[in-house]
């Protein structure tokens, strides 16, 4: 009894590592707020269906990324620096990505709101999964160890399945929730098996220890090794919807509503490439030999899939789908050149394109059937005649994907491409440039749809016919050109839809304009090896 | 007795392909979903030999790690299937067609 008392009062200190909550400032307030908004509607029923949970998210958002722009300007002052236990790491990456995913989580809630303004159930829900998947997207961002990788990836994923199958009564949204889920879920496992085999390989699974590790060590069997590094490239390569990885992306993207699908493309795109960028950057930069090879595949194959197939299809949200795919491609073209000047062109291309695909979806989410999810392009016809403004934001954004100059489009392209070229992977830029010409068509082929001269309406619906069709005495024919011009009507976006608009476009133009500044910035943005 | 932990790794990765082979092969949704949970404790079995192989606790925290969040995704998952097949009959992945083109 004496014995242990002595070795109680007597053994060794327990040490803790330091938390610093600086180090994830952003994720608290996310992770605070969506507790407030949940809570909010749940104690507050008076507050369901109403903007004031929207509000809250929004707020919430624009706070983490004040938040995210005060950890820029310390950055810029001090340098980056590991915290908690070397788990989580602030370089100029994981802040850009954070300042890129805020800015994303902010047009999403923006986006959420005029989705739920249709007086849907669930308002407060929709709000809070938004908030905690960002904060599983930051988490990512600003990683230093596996662990918290797979964590992020999941808490931003398993909120994402539930966005996707959010309009409940659709089966449409029900089917790509359940495929999401089946295919993320076996992602999941696919990148955890490859932290195993990389932690049985190196004996750890902190990023900057196996670096160490690697650095300091020649295997002379690496099999185990590599293979691990090849599963944690597949389980990313689904997240980010590389081909051959990428056949959820069309059905999910068709099936889930709108304003998921805005912020889902965005966000969850920049954190697995964050994820992926960081992992073989920092990690394996001596391995670099091995990986590059599978990202010169996964890039070319992702280009052209995503480009060819983007062409054949009749329905927006399934070519946007594609559209993203090929994005896809482009990013891990400045992946592929393992370069600093390729992962600057990478992030930079992954902020110029959450602008762009947020504000789409904002306009689309108008023109979307929420029973099927489904926009035929020919629900665009004539769109310029009927609606001049949301035609012509629409036409920019197209273009803007496409890579048009004065927009943030060309400057990515461009700065992804050059990346491309410095590394001397000519081929692969070549193939860029190629997929580049095939998605122009596609986007001008919505643009040209969309300035189409529009069917005839005003004659098929004469005074008369309506007339009649109010008293009832409608004739078969007449109802159903009373139906085509309800189709044709001028649609209107929502205000909040309005703004995430007016912030996509000014974003994408603005800074295509004068580009210097964000560029400066992504050169800054460097990993910390 | 002892047991070298090379049968540990190969016994996980055996349990791994099998889940991969049921994810790809089976067609009801529910099984697909347990070969998921197969997968993630091969993952398991496959930590806590390394763990015990390195003399590191380390890969045996990572199996908590790995627990709960495979719990939370059954809560998720399980939700979405009940949510759809509430009106069907069977949980059957080629019922779900509607979304191709």
């Amino acid at each position: 009894m004496e014995h242990l008392l002595a070795a109680i009062a007597t053994g060794p200190a327990i040490t803790f590592p330091t938390i610093s909550y600086k180090a994830i400032g952003p994720e608290i307030i996310l992770v605070v707020g969506a507790l407030v908004v949940m809570l909010t509607t749940s104690l507050f029923p008076s507050t369901r269906g109403t903007r004031t949970p929207s509000v809250l998210a929004a707020l919430t958002a624009l706070l983490a990324f004040a938040d995210s722009a005060t950890m820029w300007a310390n950055f810029a002052e001090h340098g980056a620096y590991r915290a908690i236990a070397s788990s989580i790491t602030i370089d100029g990456f994981a802040v850009f990505l954070l300042v890129t995913i805020s800015a994303t989580t902010f047009m999403g809630t923006l986006l959420g709101s005029a989705y739920l303004s249709e007086g849907r159930f669930g308002t407060g829900e929709f709000q809070g999964l938004l908030l905690l998947s960002a904060t599983g997207a930051m988490l990512l961002a600003s990683a230093g160890d596996l662990i918290v990788i797979f964590l992020g990836l999941e808490i931003l994923s398993i909120a994402l399945y539930v966005l996707a199958g959010f309009e409940k009564r659709s089966t449409a949204s029900g089917e790509a929730a359940l495929k999401y889920f089946v295919l993320g879920g076996f992602s999941s496992a696919l990148f955890l098996y490859g932290i195993a085999l990389t932690y049985g390989a190196t004996g750890s699974t902190n990023i900057a220890k196996i670096a160490g590790f690697l650095a300091s060590n020649t295997i002379t069997a690496n099999g185990v090794l590599l293979a691990g590094m090849a599963l944690l490239i597949v389980g990313l390569a689904f997240k980010v919807a590389a081909v051959p990885f990428h056949l959820w992306t069309p059905d999910v993207y068709q099936g889930s509503p709108s304003a998921s699908v805005g912020y889902m493309a965005a966000a969850a795109k920049a954190a697995g490439f964050a994820g992926l960028l960081r992992i073989l950057v920092s990690a394996f930069p001596t391995l670099r030999l091995d990986w590059q090879p599978i990202i010169w595949a996964l890039a070319a194959l992702t280009l052209v899939v995503g480009a060819v197939l983007a062409v054949v299809q009749n329905d927006l949200k399934r070519m946007l789908a594609y559209s993203s795919i090929n994005h896809a491609g482009f990013v891990l073209l400045g992946v592929e050149a393992a370069t600093a000047r390729g992962t600057s062109a990478s992030i930079y291309y992954l902020l110029a394109y959450a602008f762009m695909v947020v504000a789409t979806f904002a306009i689309v989410n108008s023109f979307e059937d929420r029973e099927t999810g489904r926009v035929p392009l020919e629900k665009l016809r004539g769109l310029a005649s009927r609606n001049p403004g949301i035609a012509f934001f629409l036409a920019i954004l197209l273009v803007a994907q496409a890579g048009a100059p004065l927009t943030t489009g060309l400057v990515a392209k461009f700065a992804v491409v050059s990346a491309a070229v410095s590394a001397h992977s000519y081929v692969l830029a070549v193939i860029a440039m190629l997929s580049a010409v095939i998605a122009t068509f596609f986007y001008l082929r919505v643009v040209a749809v969309a300035y189409a001269r529009g069917p005839r309406r005003r004659s098929l619906v004469s005074q008369p016919q309506m007339a009649m069709a109010a008293t009832g005495t409608v004739a078969a024919e007449g109802e159903a050109a009373v139906a085509s011009a309800s189709l044709m009507e001028k649609i209107s976006l929502p205000v909040e839809a309005q703004i995430v608009v007016a912030i996509g476009v000014a974003g994408t133009v603005i800074f295509g304009i004068f580009p210097n500044y964000i560029l400066h910035m992504a050169d800054l943005a460097k990993v910390l090896l | 007795m002892s047991v070298p932990g090379s049968w540990y790794l190969i016994l996980a990765a055996v349990l791994f392909s099998l889940g991969i082979i049921g994810v790809l092969v089976r067609r009801n949704v529910i099984v697909m979903f347990m070969c998921i949970e197969m997968m993630l404790n091969a993952v398991n079995l496959t930590f806590v030999t390394f763990s015990r192989m390195l003399g590191d606790v380390a890969g045996q925290v990572m199996v908590f790690f790995v627990l709960v969040v495979a719990a939370a995704e059954v809560v998720v998952g399980l939700g979405i299937i009940v949510s759809i097949f509430r009106r069907r009959l069977g949980a059957t992945a080629d019922d779900l067609h509607i979304l191709k083109g």
